[in-house]
């Protein structure tokens, strides 16, 4: 099992007019292959930040931060880019699909950037809405489709370059009991059974049961590191 | 990401937001439409003009009288009674000329049968008929022989026609008298129309020279010589050859002032096109300054565009989009925008012109370059003003972009 990512004395500090917002003052962790890692913390405890940086969208202001071995501080704007669109999926609270681009086509975006030529996309993103049991929605409108059923547009969209990590911010913040619990067992099988790495953010008990591994955040610090015993299934 | 999908893309967006879309166009529509009409009435007009000096007459050189000065009181060019046919014979052996024609004016009633019109009556010789490149009607034109011989023979205007003759019978051979003497009519001119100058060039009469001096003025002088250069090359040098002659033929010697003055059309005509071009531009210049404010309306619409649309571009950055792929959406949204606009632009202004043609009766003329280089130059207005919209929207970080509400 080899580290996807490793985070050191990780700092982020925004600047507010004379004074600075220190949302992350030091953080270590490592994330290895196959895990699910639930993210905990009162709000404001830097628990997007740390998820922005981990997913190259945002710079850290010091510490070290490799991903899959090399030194991201280093990379620059394109190289980001480019592992963002081969190596890494993500998953909003908002969902953030394209207006009037239908299911199809915005799980096929990522795809478009990544040059997969026009005939292997079709194919590739039917596959993965089927995993997300989404398929019949191809030809669907954003506006046409119940929030779940956009959030599983943006799961099958993360999935489609196969990356090595997904991160979720919130991915069911907008979501009812029922559907938040139904994205959760999806998120739950695609670890288990395509041993992807998954990571994200939650601030409910029942919705970081599924993971497998609980981080809790408190004022730009790591306060807790735990496996998860109590799994839901 | 490949220029097809980039294309596509941008045709996308371009569909997604139609009506918009279509109002950003309606600038550049205007503008080249603009241009397109302008300039064809411009180059049309010039083209017009162009023609009717060339109706004067082809390398046209002109020899009047000078003035002259007596007790004092100068007349002005004309007034000199200078000019003779023998001056002309000796035009006619210089080279470069092609042929020389004396011209003797006068007016008069004519009368035929039972109708009588007031004309004016034109001495000529035989290359009257070349040197204004204008071309016989029915019977034949005045021969050399008529010039030796002094003939009583006429060839009619149009006009001169249709006053004389109202009932539709053939002129010829009949006889019309002019100031008390008959002269038999041997053929008529085509129908030439007005003149640059709005004269009716149908209603005159042509007799041979050697006639009208004889019978009508009594004069030995001509009121004119015209002389057609062979080429239009040879205009300048057969003028300052005829001056010299002319000089030498009078007898004159500087400081004496000449007793005739020698012209010619290209002066004018030059003149007259140069102004066309100056129009032309002006007008050109004016349309170009719509097609400009066509182009800030891209940007101003390209701004919002992309301000509207900075969650897409955080989203497309946070899958992977590099600068580089956002900055081309963004300008080929732009630059199809306007080279569409430019299209339509080219088809509505082609459509003005035919309009313009049909009902103002004005001439026109499309210089097919200017199709062309209107449709370039809106492409060239989307990259110019579509380039800092694009810019901006390729430097977002994606995490601002992202949060962007
Ligand atoms: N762009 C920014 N500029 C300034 N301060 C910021 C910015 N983004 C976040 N912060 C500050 O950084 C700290 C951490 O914010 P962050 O969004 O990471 O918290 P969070 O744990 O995700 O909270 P929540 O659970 O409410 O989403 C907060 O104090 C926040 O005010
Ligand atoms: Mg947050």
């Amino acid at each position: 099992m080899g580290g996807v990512v490793e985070v050191r004395n990780l700092r982020k500090i925004y600047p507010m007019g004379d004074d600075e917002v220190v949302a992350l003052g030091g953080v270590d962790l490592s994330i290895e292959r196959g895990e699910f890692i639930a993210v905990m913390g009162p709000s404001g405890s830097g628990k997007s930040t740390f998820m922005q940086i981990v997913g190259m969208l945002d710079r850290a202001t010091a510490g070290s931060y490799s991903f899959e071995g090399r030194d991201v501080a280093a990379l620059t704007d394109d190289e980001r880019a480019d592992i963002r669109s081969r190596r890494l999926g993500f998953v909003f609270q908002s969902y953030n699909l394209l207006p009037r681009t239908s299911a199809l086509e915005n799980v096929e975006l990522p795809m478009v950037y990544a040059g997969v030529p026009e005939a292997r996309r079709l194919d590739i993103a039917l596959e993965k809405m089927d995993i997300v049991g989404i398929k019949s929605l191809a030809d669907h409108m954003p506006n046409q489709m119940s929030g779940g059923q956009q959030q599983r547009i943006a799961i099958a969209r993360s999935l489609v370059n196969d990356p090595a990590l997904i991160l979720a911010d919130e991915p069911t913040g907008a979501l009812d009991t029922k559907t938040s619990r139904d994205v959760m067992r999806i998120f739950s099988d695609l670890n288990a059974t395509r041993d992807i790495t998954i990571m994200l953010v939650t601030h409910e008990p029942d919705i970081a049961a599924f993971a497998k591994r609980i981080v809790t955040f408190r004022d730009g610090h790591i306060l807790s590191d735990v496996p998860n015993v109590k799994r839901a299934a | 990401m490949n220029l097809r999908a980039t294309l596509r893309l941008a045709i996308q967006a371009l569909v997604r937001n139609k009506a918009r879309s279509l109002l950003t166009m309606l600038g550049i529509v205007i503008g080249v439409a603009a241009v397109i009409v302008t300039v064809a009435i411009g180059a049309g007009a010039r083209v017009s003009v162009q023609q009717s000096i060339a109706s004067l007459g082809s390398n046209l050189i002109v020899v009047q009288p000078g003035s002259v000065t007596q007790g004092g009181v100068r007349t002005g060019f004309g007034g000199a009674s200078s000019l003779t046919p023998q001056d002309g014979l000796a035009i006619a052996q210089l080279p470069g000329v092609a042929a020389v024609s004396p011209i003797v004016s006068v007016r008069s009633q004519v009368v035929a049968g039972g109708n009588n019109w007031q004309t004016q009556i034109t001495g000529v010789a035989p290359t009257y008929t070349f040197i204004k490149a204008w071309a016989l009607a029915s019977g034949r034109f005045l021969s050399e022989s008529d010039v030796a011989s002094i003939a009583k023979v006429a060839v009619l205007g149009q006009t001169v026609v249709t006053q004389l003759f109202p009932n539709g019978e053939s002129p010829i051979g009949k006889t019309v008298i002019i100031k008390g003497s008959p002269f038999t009519v041997i053929g008529t001119m085509t129908a030439l129309g007005q003149s640059g100058m709005g004269q009716d060039q149908d209603d005159v009469v042509l007799i041979p020279y050697s006639s009208a001096m004889e019978r009508l003025t009594g004069l030995t002088t001509v009121n004119l010589l015209m002389i057609s250069a062979a080429t239009a090359a040879q205009v300048n040098p057969v003028q300052s050859e005829v001056v010299s002659l002319l000089a030498r033929r009078h007898r004159i010697t500087p400081p004496q002032p000449y007793d005739f003055q020698v012209r010619n059309l290209q002066a004018f005509a030059q003149a007259a096109s140069s102004t066309g071009t100056v129009m032309e531009l002006l007008l050109a210049g004016v349309a170009a300054v719509s097609l400009l404010v066509g182009g800030i309306g891209i940007m101003n619409i390209m701004m919002v565009s992309v301000t509207e649309r900075t969650r897409e571009i955080g989203l497309r950055m946070a899958v992977g989009a590099r600068a580089r792929s956002i900055l081309n959406q963004f300008l080929t949204e732009s630059i199809v925008l306007s080279t569409i606009g430019g299209l339509i632009g080219v088809v509505v202004g082609v459509l003005g012109t035919i309009l313009v043609a049909l009902l103002a009766k004005w001439p026109t003329l499309i210089p097919p370059g200017w199709i062309f280089a209107s449709v370039g130059f809106s492409a060239m207005v989307g990259i110019f003003f579509g380039y800092y919209p694009a810019q901006k929207a390729a430097h977002l970080s994606p995490i601002e972009a992202l949060r962007f509400e």
